[in-house]
């Protein structure tokens, strides 16, 4: 019976990500909307073109390999497992020993690869461009995420998210490193989730495209789960930060229904402050010329070196 | 200069056209005229053709007019301009698709509003039928092994015109573009002969939608000048009110719109209420958003409502209120600021080659507005300045049109303060016999120019409209190498060149 129980809550938190993404998308296009005067699609508008989507023929390109048709899938898939790992509303939940920070960033990593493979797999010269970007980018993001972890894990004494979110329950205290993280997370996380001012997630000039252009030439259902995907990355980082930085509201492992409903009020919460924080953010700045990007990951990544060498520091001495 | 002057003056001065002069010239005096604007002696201000005779709009530095100046193809061919002074090489292009005319010793040969589709080759002269499968267009070629192209448009993923941009680039650096224009061609001058003048004004407010009123306004002042018809006072001044308030509403939309391409969508959001509140004013005070065949030939179709003239004031308070604190955010959103300044820079001495007018050529340090420089009413009493900038980036260009904003806004209350009362529009006469008349206005691009011929029935026998962005589009080619591929939609939107006035 617990085991079902179990099951059953790890299941909540897998459907609860999935049923949640493309609503905090639509949260923050309706904020940013209100912010610009406008009145904005419903926020309920990124469901309706994802049922769009699902219903259209999906067209596909004459010289497309098996590996267009097959990307969209892996892509979904590996983002949702990602996304389905950070704990939510619960810690200790039956798979949380795998929610480990170094698998997290491996899955988006692998999703990431076959994004890039697939914007140059048609052959248009937009899709090469988008790769070529993207790849520039990762190879900044991916380390500064890295060196985000082992800042995280060396204050927690590990990189699995349950325990990491236990221990900053248990040991409130403001330290130098661990905002260091914080903000070289939002750097990675708004250059990971194509946001201004990396890339503009509502853009129509093809030539400034980033995750867009590695995307034009998909259609229909391929379409309908990438965008999935990336609704899901977005909701994926705002849960991660949530789960590091501000964990209250968890419930605590072997809790039962109540504290797991108390969890997923948090949690909405949480959803809705970072929507609103990313919309203020992405009204009040300029999209960056793409070669200042690596600027602002290399600057992600000093935060993370800097994090974790003051621990160092701060241990030996 | 002097030679320039001395050239032209050995050509065969003609009276019929009105109010600049026309000079009937052979091949000998066309080149040394050529060769003089090629030195910077003058600037080439149009080059047409009607089918039979090569027209060249020349102004030699210092002069106070322009002068035309014709040649007579004979053997359909004429002397190339393009060979010598390179800003000419589109319109000689042009001239052939449409006339058939051959540019001799022109440098390029291709086509240039001609894709093959039009079922007829040259269909303003014999209009002969095309070949079936039409030879693939050349782009120039740029060599290098890590060089690669980029093919955008025509169909853009917004909703903007349709042109073709071909970018050879070096990962991101672009190392050459090159435009293909003329899908947006209506063949405007094929459908203009044998117009009544009713239509040629109507069809001349359609070349560019968002010129409407200086394009009519262009193409009236020609017909008017052909004919020797002086406009009541009344009328001009509401020409010149509508004209402006084209201005600033077109100028509001590209601030914002530059602003929007590099993700900045606030300024947009804030400019695209203020264009809306301009627009309602002018639909409210001339019944048209855009005010479109709100000219008339002599005049104005129609009065200004009783309540425009405070509609109109109403919503320059309006931007009174919004424009200082919206420049203000400009100024101080850093990131925006690294975006525009210093980016697609144009260079002053392609500038006065090219002749570039608009907030293009006053951007880069070339401060030609026809407004001042030809002071046609009811410019001539008016006291306003012509902003120019030296630093010739995409910074300048947005600033610039701040500083138009400004002057547009004090014209349109001075003029509307001192409204002549009285009649709109002057009597038509329709037994004037054959003429001709030329016109330049002072477009929201830049100068518009108008070159009208009619018969002895009235009607239009030819009647070519030059858009200014004929010399701004090939600097843009220039502007964007060196930048990289992400900057070209920056670049692109602050020219904000017309598509469909150069398609003709």
């Amino acid at each position: 019976m617990a085991l079902m129980l179990d099951l059953a809550a790890q299941g909540a938190q897998m459907s609860l990500v999935l049923a949640l993404a493309p609503g905090l998308l639509g949260l923050t296009r309706k904020i940013k909307a209100r912010l610009l005067r406008r009145r904005g699609p419903p926020i309920v508008q990124p469901y309706r073109d994802l049922a769009k989507l699902l219903r259209k023929e999906a067209v596909v390109a004459e010289n497309a390999s098996w590996l267009f048709r097959s990307a969209p899938y892996m892509i979904f898939v590996a983002t949702w497992v990602a996304a389905s790992l950070i704990p939510t509303f619960a810690t200790g939940l039956i798979f949380s020993w795998t929610a480990d920070l170094i698998a997290i960033t491996a899955l988006l990593g692998s999703a990431r690869f076959f994004l890039a493979l697939v914007g140059m797999d048609v052959g248009t010269s937009f899709g090469g461009i988008g790769s070529s970007r993207e790849a520039m980018f990762a190879t900044l993001a991916e380390p500064a995420m890295i060196m985000i972890s082992f800042t995280v894990a060396l204050i927690a004494g590990s990189t699995q998210l349950s325990s990491v979110a236990e221990h900053m329950l248990s040991h409130l205290e403001l330290r130098v490193s661990l905002g260091l993280a914080l903000f070289g997370l939002i750097i990675v996380a708004l250059a990971e989730n194509a946001r201004i001012p990396v890339d503009n997630p509502a853009t129509h000039l093809e030539l400034t495209m980033v995750h867009e252009a590695m995307i034009l030439e998909y259609s229909g259902r391929h379409l309908a789960v990438i965008e999935m995907a990336a609704a899901l990355k977005l909701l994926l980082y705002v849960s991660l930060a949530a789960c590091i930085f501000a964990p209250w509201g968890l419930a605590p492992p072997g809790a039962g229904p109540l504290f797991w409903a108390i969890g997923v009020v948090a949690y909405l919460f949480k959803l809705l402050a970072g929507g609103c924080m990313l919309a203020v953010f992405e009204t009040s700045i300029a999209k960056m010329r793409v070669f200042r990007v690596p600027e602002l990951l290399g600057a992600a990544l000093m935060l993370g070196f800097l994090g974790v060498l003051l621990l160092f520091v701060s241990r030996s001495l | 200069m002097a030679s320039l002057r001395e050239a032209i003056a050995r050509g065969a001065r003609l009276d019929a056209m009105r109010p600049f002069p026309r000079i009937e010239v052979d091949a000998s005096i066309w080149l040394r005229v050529t060769r003089e604007i090629s030195k910077g002696e003058g600037d080439l201000v149009a080059l047409w053709s009607d089918g039979a005779a090569a027209h060249m709009m020349a102004w030699p530095h210092g002069d106070a007019t322009p002068c035309v100046l014709s040649i007579a193809c004979l053997e359909a061919r004429f002397p190339s301009v393009g060979h010598l002074h390179p800003p000419a090489q589109r319109l000689e292009r042009a001239i052939h698709d449409i006339y058939g005319l051959t540019p001799s010793g022109a440098a390029d040969d291709r086509p240039w509003l001609d894709h093959g589709v039009w079922g007829v080759l040259h269909p303003g002269g014999n209009a002969q039928p095309a070949p079936a499968d039409p030879a693939p267009y050349r782009f120039l070629a740029a060599e290098g092994e890590p060089l690669h192209q980029i093919a955008v448009g025509p169909i853009h993923a917004g909703i903007i015109e349709p042109g073709h941009f071909r970018f050879s680039a070096n990962g991101e650096t672009v190392v050459r573009l090159e435009q293909r224009f003329g899908y947006a061609h209506k063949g405007v001058e094929t459908l203009m002969r044998g117009a009544d003048v009713d239509r040629a004004l109507r069809l001349a407010g359609r070349v560019s939608g968002d010129s409407t009123v200086a394009y009519a306004w262009a193409a009236s002042g020609a017909l008017e000048a052909a004919l020797d018809i002086v406009p009541p006072p009344r009328a001009t001044a509401l020409r010149a009110v509508m004209a402006e308030i084209e201005r600033i509403a077109n100028h509001l939309g590209d601030i914002g719109a530059v602003c929007n391409d590099a993700a900045f969508s606030l300024m947009l959001a804030h400019c695209g209420v203020l264009r809306e509140r301009v627009l309602r004013a002018a639909k409210a005070a001339f019944g048209h958003r855009l005010m479109m065949d709100c000219l008339a030939p002599g005049g104005l179709a129609r009065d200004m409502t009783p309540g425009g003239a405070r509609a109109i004031e109403d919503a320059l308070l309006a931007i009174d209120a919004s424009l200082p604190g919206l420049l203000r955010v400009y100024d101080s959103t850093a990131s925006l600021q690294d975006r525009t300044v210093g980016t697609g820079k144009t260079d002053a001495a392609l500038v006065a080659q090219f002749a570039c007018g608009g907030f293009v050529g006053r951007a880069a340090g070339r401060g030609f507005d026809a407004r001042r420089a030809l002071r046609y009413a009811p410019y001539g009493d008016l006291d306003f300045d012509v902003p120019v900038r030296q630093e010739g980036d995409v910074d300048a260009r947005v600033r610039l049109r701040f500083d138009e904003i400004g002057q547009s806004m004090a014209i349109v209350r001075r003029l509307l303060v001192k409204l002549p009362a009285g009649p709109i529009r002057a009597e038509w006469p329709t037994d004037a016999g054959a003429c001709e008349g030329v016109a330049m206005i002072e477009g929201f691009r830049g100068d518009i120019v108008a070159c009208v011929r009619l018969d002895a029935a009235g009607r239009i026998a030819h009647c070519h409209l030059r858009d200014p962005s004929w010399f701004q589009w090939p600097l843009l080619e220039a502007a964007i190498e060196g930048n990289i591929v992400a900057d070209f939609p920056l670049c692109n939107k602050s020219f904000n060149c017309a598509y469909s006035g150069h398609d003709l």
